[in-house]
């Protein structure tokens, strides 16, 4: 049942690639500019460029161009990249590792921090905590996170001294500098998640915390305390995994802002200077990766909902 | 019959303060239950009586607020005056309660054994293995058929009468003294209703549990209670065994009941006869007698006083000014024309 399942996911999975890069790739060309330009620089002569844009196939038409590219990347081949020459699935393992601790970072933040400020607003209604939690809910999907970004660097780094302003170190190298150098653009890339969790779940809790059996457990002599972790959480959580799970999609494009300001290496940076150099294959790679990652997290989101809910089968 | 009182509840009074004025869900109500004794609370929506049964739980909203003379006694010891932690250890054990709708009052992400047995280690010394075992032999002794594989099952691969059972099972976990069984067949088929009410007869004869059944189904107390307090806007306003009620009900509201029900035997109505008018607003409550304004006998001192809850010579407490004898009765049922069995 469950294999059924997981092989008409893989399916639909197909189409989507299909139809994502076929509109990234139009989508360059629409921008103006050219790579051979960038590359050449204005003074290059007219020779030169058409000699150029032929050995990168750039001379061809734009639907065989796509087909050429989709060829390839089915035979497990991204190309190269048209401005440096260096292969785009080299250049893709670099920078998704990184990208994928700033994401890891900010899901764990909002998830952590959702979860802490929707409960504790529950658990004292209309105590001090909770107003805090419903006026973060509201500030956190209020502020953008270049915003964030850079009132954080002032603070913690130029004024308090804190923690360094930009840069970044793997995890696996040096994880005390990692952490040092991951708090600020994690935080500042999950405000908004940590806000959207804790309004989310804060009214759904509401909801269950009311609901017939919640009653029932009270008539049973459960606590509050009770109440609200064994039988109102699990079934608040039902409609939130969702939100978690395009939350992830939404960070995982905050990064390209967040990795720019506090200059870490990840996929985000490398998309951007992309883009500015009209490197359509590295655009092309990045785009994949990122709908490969988010079609995998919203196939994790169906599994975490079938654990959390019963009556949910495949 | 064990004439021993189980609880006792004195001038229970309940109210919501708003900006518009003092709402009174519960307006000075006195009843006991007896050991063993199957009680039922009669009345329309809004009468008052989930109130009064949540008020015995402790677990009315926290809007609602009690008068400081009101007192709910059971063994002795005032429901009202314990600390939250101290009513935690008398629900579920002493005193359970099963609700309205079976579909919607068991949690939906547990299996229906964990449920039971939840209760069970919140007031037993016991281990969960072993209160898995209890809560087999409870479903067993609900009557629900292939108990061990049921115990695993969630609620939603249970029908609904199967899920009531499940609900009884989960308050008979800790042999409480006291059930309170709230419309327990309202949302059942007719057939499964009737299994449901013996199933608690059943049960009451093989525990000897004192049970407070809440209903607005005169049917249904007709076939499962030892005696009935009807309520009406807050107010008990009769109080008498069964037959008592059934054979000479005396205040025209619980008459009003009673001809609301189809009859089975003797010729059938058309129409079935219904109260005229609607329960009053909370708020604008008439001067004197609540039901003054739906009542067919109502008199000017209706209008003026109060009546008060009195014991009359067939043993019955009613608060009426006019009491309906079974002479009067029968020859307004000639009237009428429409017989009552």
């Amino acid at each position: 049942m469950f294999l059924k399942f997981l092989l008409r996911r893989l399916l639909y999975v197909i189409p989507m690639l299909l139809i994502t890069t076929l509109i990234v790739f139009s989508l360059i060309l629409l921008i103006p500019g050219d790579p051979v330009l960038a590359m050449l620089g204005d003074s290059a002569t007219h020779e030169k460029v058409e000699e150029l844009r032929r050995q990168l196939g750039l001379d061809q038409p734009v639907m065989l161009q796509y087909f050429h590219w989709l060829n390839n990347a089915i035979h497990g081949d991204l190309g190269r990249s048209i401005f440096t020459g260096q292969l785009v699935d080299e250049a893709l393992m670099q920078t998704l590792f990184v990208t994928m601790q700033l994401v890891v970072v900010g899901m764990i933040f909002s998830i952590v921090g959702g979860l802490f400020f929707a409960i504790t607003s529950i658990y004292f209604p209309n105590s001090w905590m909770d107003y805090v939690a419903r006026f973060f809910g509201t500030l956190g999907t209020a502020i953008p996170n270049f915003l964030v970004a850079m009132v954080l660097i002032i603070f913690f780094s130029l004024k308090l001294n804190w923690v360094p302003a930009t840069g970044f170190t793997s995890i696996v190298h040096e994880p005390v500098s990692f952490l040092q150098q991951i708090i600020l653009p994690g935080f500042s890339l999950s405000l908004a998640g940590i806000a959207v969790i804790t309004r989310h779940l804060r009214s759904s809790l509401m909801e269950t915390m009311d609901a017939d059996y919640v009653r029932t457990a009270y008539s049973k002599g459960v606590s509050r305390y009770q109440a609200i972790f064994k039988h109102s959480l699990q079934n608040a959580m039902l409609p939130v995994v969702t939100t978690i799970g395009l939350l992830f999609g939404t960070m995982l494009g905050a990064t390209v802002v967040v990795e720019t300001i506090f200059a870490i290496p990840g996929m985000g940076q490398l998309v951007v200077n992309a883009i500015g150099q009209r490197d359509f294959t590295i655009v092309q790679g990045v785009v994949l990766v990122m709908i490969v990652m988010v079609i995998v997290i919203n196939f994790i989101t169906d599994i975490v909902y079938a654990l959390l809910d019963p009556r949910i089968e495949y | 019959m064990n004439t021993e009182t189980l609880l006792k509840v004195n001038h229970l009074k309940a109210y919501i303060p708003s900006s518009k004025g003092e709402i009174k869900p519960v307006n000075d109500i006195s009843f006991s239950i007896k050991k063993g004794e199957i009680v039922a609370l009669v009345g329309e929506s809004g009468s008052g009586k989930s109130v009064s049964s949540l008020s015995i739980m402790g677990l009315n909203a926290g809007a609602i607020k009690y008068r400081p003379d009101s007192s709910i006694l059971f063994e002795g010891q005032d429901l009202l005056k314990l600390k939250e932690k101290e009513l935690r250890k008398i629900r579920g054990n002493d005193i359970a309660m099963i609700f309205q709708d079976p579909m919607s009052s068991l949690n939906p992400v547990h299996p229906i054994g964990r449920q039971i047995a939840e209760s069970i280690v919140l007031h037993k010394k016991v281990s969960y293995k072993e209160a898995k075992k209890t809560a087999l032999d409870l479903l067993n002794k609900v009557g629900i058929p292939d108990a061990e594989r049921r115990l695993n099952d969630y609620p939603h691969q249970l029908s609904g009468g199967m899920r009531q059972r499940a609900m009884i099972a989960i308050a008979l976990a800790c042999n409480p003294k006291l059930l309170i069984a709230d419309e327990p067949t309202t949302a059942l088929d007719v057939t499964i209703q009737s299994q449901i009410l013996n199933l608690l007869r059943d049960l009451q004869k093989e525990f000897g549990i004192s049970i407070l059944l809440i209903t607005h189904d005169l049917g249904v107390v007709a076939e499962t209670a030892d005696r009935v307090l009807v309520m009406y806007c807050g107010q008990i306003v009769e109080e008498g065994t069964v037959e008592e009620i059934f054979e000479n009900p005396q205040h025209p509201y619980t008459k009003g009941l009673m001809d609301s029900i189809p009859s089975l035997y003797g010729p059938s109505k058309e129409i079935l006869d219904a109260i005229p008018g609607v329960v009053p607003n909370p708020l604008e409550l008439p001067n004197g007698c609540n039901f003054v304004t739906r009542c067919a006998f109502a008199t000017e001192k209706c209008y003026e006083v109060s009546p008060v809850l009195e014991k009359h010579s067939s043993g019955t407490r009613v608060s009426c000014w006019n009491p309906l004898t079974k002479e009067a009765l029968s020859e307004n049922d000639r009237e009428s024309a429409v017989i009552v069995t």
